[in-house]
């Protein structure tokens, strides 16, 4: 019986860690897979660590949190030290480089470490706006949770809007998810 | 005519809280009636987005004791009207329920429970057990349905209304913060093309003259003496027990031949479905039990099962809410209770794979 | 050389930075009320509610005894404790639902029975905390949460003029007032006069704050401002309605 991979996703608000979480959900379901997706939320509208748990498997899903994760992907210093609690030793713990002073809140106990330099890719080779995005290559490389083309249709499906009236933002966001799953892929 | 909201099926990925306001289209309630609080709100936010469409009405309150008496009065005028609300508001909502007890209203509430007490956490718990079941200061003359899943959550709620306008007790949906705010697929639908019919309303205020005479109704829910109160409430209790067979519910597997069974409601039960499964697989002789309907509580279906355990394992996010209501169900069974308390916590299947085999470790010790 | 704030002695500094978001109003109505109680030098005596709501996050602000409450009963608490011990100065601290909805029947019942407590409304136009909803002193037109396609006033009336109602209820002895964030200096006055007014054990103090939620309105800091000091005050005058203290100095 497959279990099923569970994800956690953590940033800043305005990280953009919902909409890829979402956004994979979205994928992931479409090509008939059991998904569970829920935020965290507490009293705050603004400011806390935002999370997202998200689970995709072939059984429907026992329950929408977990205490361990299969991957965690932490992209602030307080993603990290928040999204320790579901780390253990077969945990791959996704970091962004750019988070400075990071190494020594790093889980120890995590199988697996990877450093990816997401936000430097953003910010010198394609744009910042579509941090998240590489951040979503990352995890589907990371996980094999969905296919790239899913992954695609999927944004497609979600901002082909916005491509219809500028179709360099897709090219631009097609380009986020190769490269995010590069990162991975060279971090291994 | 405003076209129908859902047209045949449809396979859709959403929050609980969305399903919730299809449910309720799906189901042709007319009116909504209700207040923020959260995890609730989205269920007014979708309502409000879509009721213009399908010409529904809505009305925010300035409380949920308004949100209630309001329903209240919506119900009365023979419309199909509900409201929604957790923890704090769920507490304000008993003064209203306890009304609609004693006059037979058949509102329809959706609870989405939050840890408690007082305001606690606005995430989640199965904390709301106690005052949906028997909450105000009444008998608990009430119908209360625990979903599991988005699924359920939109059956159901179609269902809270059927069942509401045919039995006229209160009803309730009650799921949690969790349910609310996860997605997961399910299949949306018009219930009426798959062959499910609705129990027609009843106008109990406003109705017009009959061939020019109108014959006015005057409803109380005061009397002047013991006696009176007593006929009442036991003519009620009557009819509770005669029709709470036709209105129980509740889900079992692997419990013939087991040791130990998992007793757990709501999005707990699902976790325990994994585990009992995964368990079963290791070979342990572990059963499944969970009540669909809260209250009226599957009894006779649980002292089956617990005639037949060495152990019944209670699980549940509160500190003994749905035990008291098993205990209640089982009373003189001798089996043995174990339990699993998580207050305002979610439960994992991992969780009670473990408990489980605490208990049978222990078990083996003796 | 860095600017270091002036923060009110009475401010609390192990709760800041705050957890209000970016451009709220509410660090605006608590500073000017931290140096209210500065300035009158209560702060030993201050018995601070807050109620549910945005609010709710004033609960570790101050360096005085705070206790929060529930949405719209802050109001009774607080009375509560002035009934039973009237050497304290308590403030009941809410937001526009906390005060025009579900506590309206309290502050209705505080002003009619002229309770010595003083209320501070921060109105918003929205339901903040829980997402945006509707709130009594919505707009017309404005949308939210529940309002999806503006306020409409055949259906939900006219935004809830507290003040006034509460000047309408109160004898002698009230005063009442409506400030905003957008004029500090003005805002810390009223609230220094509604907490003298309590000290001086005359009657029921109310102030409503004119304040901002760009988070909901959806608004930059521009867009923020002209709301405050344009659109909101077209339907809430900024002034003091009621005022003990100027009868006697006339």
């Amino acid at each position: 019986m497959g279990k099923a991979v569970k994800i956690a996703l953590a940033g800043e608000g305005g990280q953009g860690v919902q909409s890829v979480a979402q956004i994979i959900a979205e994928a992931a379901n479409e090509e008939g897979r059991e998904v569970l997706y829920i935020p965290n939320f507490g009293v705050e509208q603004r400011g806390g660590v935002s999370v997202a748990f998200l689970q995709i498997g072939t059984d429907p899903i026992g329950s929408p949190k977990f205490q361990k994760a299969d991957i965690v992907v932490a992209l602030s210093d307080r993603a990290v030290i928040r999204t320790r609690q579901y780390v253990d030793e077969k945990t791959t713990f996704v970091y962004d480089t750019s988070i400075e002073g990071v190494e020594e809140e790093l889980p120890k106990n995590a199988g697996r470490i990877l450093g990816i330099p997401a936000i430097e890719i953003s910010k010198n080779e394609l744009n910042p706006r579509v941090f998240n995005i590489i951040i979503m290559g990352a995890v589907i490389k990371a996980t094999e949770v969905v296919s790239e083309n899913e992954a695609r249709a999927a944004i497609e499906k979600k901002l082909g809007y916005k491509f219809e009236k500028n179709p360099e933002l897709r090219e631009l966001n097609f380009k986020a998810i190769s490269r995010g799953m590069e990162l991975v892929e060279k971090a291994r | 005519m405003a076209e129908k909201p859902i047209q045949g099926e449809k396979r859709v990925f959403m929050t609980g809280n969305e399903v919730v306001a299809w449910a309720a289209l799906a189901a042709k309630a007319e009116i909504m009636y209700g207040y923020p609080i959260t995890p609730q709100n989205e269920i007014m936010h979708y309502w409000t987005r879509l009721a213009p469409k399908f010409g529904k009405r809505f009305l925010q309150t300035e409380d949920e004791l308004s949100a209630g008496f309001t329903t209240l009065g919506g119900v009365l005028a023979g419309r199909k009207a509900f409201t929604a609300t957790a923890g704090p508001g769920n507490t304000l909502m008993q003064e209203p329920m306890s009304m609609a007890e004693m006059m037979r209203i058949p509102s329809v509430v959706i609870i989405q429970q939050r840890g408690g007490p007082s305001t606690a956490t606005v995430i989640y718990s199965q904390q709301e057990v106690t005052m949906t079941t028997y909450g105000g200061n009444g008998e608990g003359l009430r119908v209360v349905y625990s979903t599991a899943n988005h699924q359920e959550l939109f059956d159901y709620t179609i269902k809270a209304f059927n069942t509401a306008w045919k039995y006229r007790f209160p009803t309730f949906v009650l799921g949690d913060g969790y349910q609310a705010k996860m997605r997961e697929s399910l299949t949306i639908y018009d219930p009426e093309e798959k062959g499910l019919e609705f129990v027609p309303t009843e106008t109990f205020l406003g109705k017009a003259p009959v061939n020019g005479v109108k014959q006015p109704v005057h409803l109380r829910n005061t009397y002047n003496t013991e006696e009176e109160l007593y006929e009442v409430i036991t003519r009620y209790m009557e009819e509770y027990l005669k029709v709470a067979p036709e209105i129980i519910e509740h889900r079992e597997f692997s419990c013939e031949d087991a040791d130990i069974v998992v007793v757990s409601h709501g999005v707990v039960s699902r976790a325990a479905k994994v585990a009992v499964q995964e368990l079963r697989e290791e070979g342990l002789k572990i059963g499944y039990f969970r009540p669909v309907t809260l209250r009226p509580f599957p009894a006779e279906e649980l002292k089956k099962v617990a005639a037949r355990a060495k152990t019944l394992l209670l699980v549940e996010s509160a500190f003994g809410q749905m035990a008291k209501l098993v205990k209640d169900a089982i009373f003189g069974s001798t089996v043995a209770l174990e339990n699993l308390f998580k207050p305002g916590v979610g439960i994992t299947s991992e969780e009670i794979v473990v408990r489980v085999k605490e208990i049978e470790k222990g078990a083996l010790a003796k | 050389m860095t600017m270091i704030p002036q923060m009110p002695k009475s401010w609390r500094l192990e709760s800041k930075p705050h957890k209000f978001c970016p451009g709220c109003g509410h660090g605006l109505v608590l500073k000017a009320l931290g140096e209210a109680i500065d300035e009158l030098g209560i702060q030993d005596k201050v018995v601070f509610g807050a109620d549910i709501g945005c609010s709710l996050l004033a609960w570790d602000f101050f360096n005085v005894d705070t206790v929060q409450t529930h949405h719209g009963r802050t109001t009774p608490v607080v009375t509560g404790v002035k009934r039973a011990n009237p050497d304290v100065i308590c403030i009941a601290y809410m937001g526009d639902g906390g005060g025009y909805a579900i506590g309206s029947q309290h502050l209705v019942n505080a002003a009619a029975r002229n309770e010595r407590i003083t209320a501070i409304l921060v109105n918003n136009c929205n339901y903040a905390m829980t997402g945006g909803q509707m709130a009594p002193t919505t707009l017309p037109g404005m949308k939210t949460e529940t309002t999806p396609y503006g306020r409409d006033v055949r259906e939900s009336g006219y935004p809830t003029q507290g003040p006034e109602m509460v000047a309408a209820i109160t004898r002698e002895g009230s005063y009442v007032a409506r400030g905003t964030v957008a004029n500090l200096k003005q805002l810390k006055g009223f609230l220094k006069k509604a907490l003298q007014n309590q000290m001086d054990g005359n009657g029921f103090s109310f102030v409503e704050a004119l304040s901002t939620c760009p988070t909901n309105w959806r608004t930059n800091a521009k867009d923020t401002w002209a709301f405050v000091e344009k659109e909101m005050t077209k339907f809430f005058n900024v002034g003091e309605l009621k005022n003990p203290a100027a009868k006697e100095g006339e």
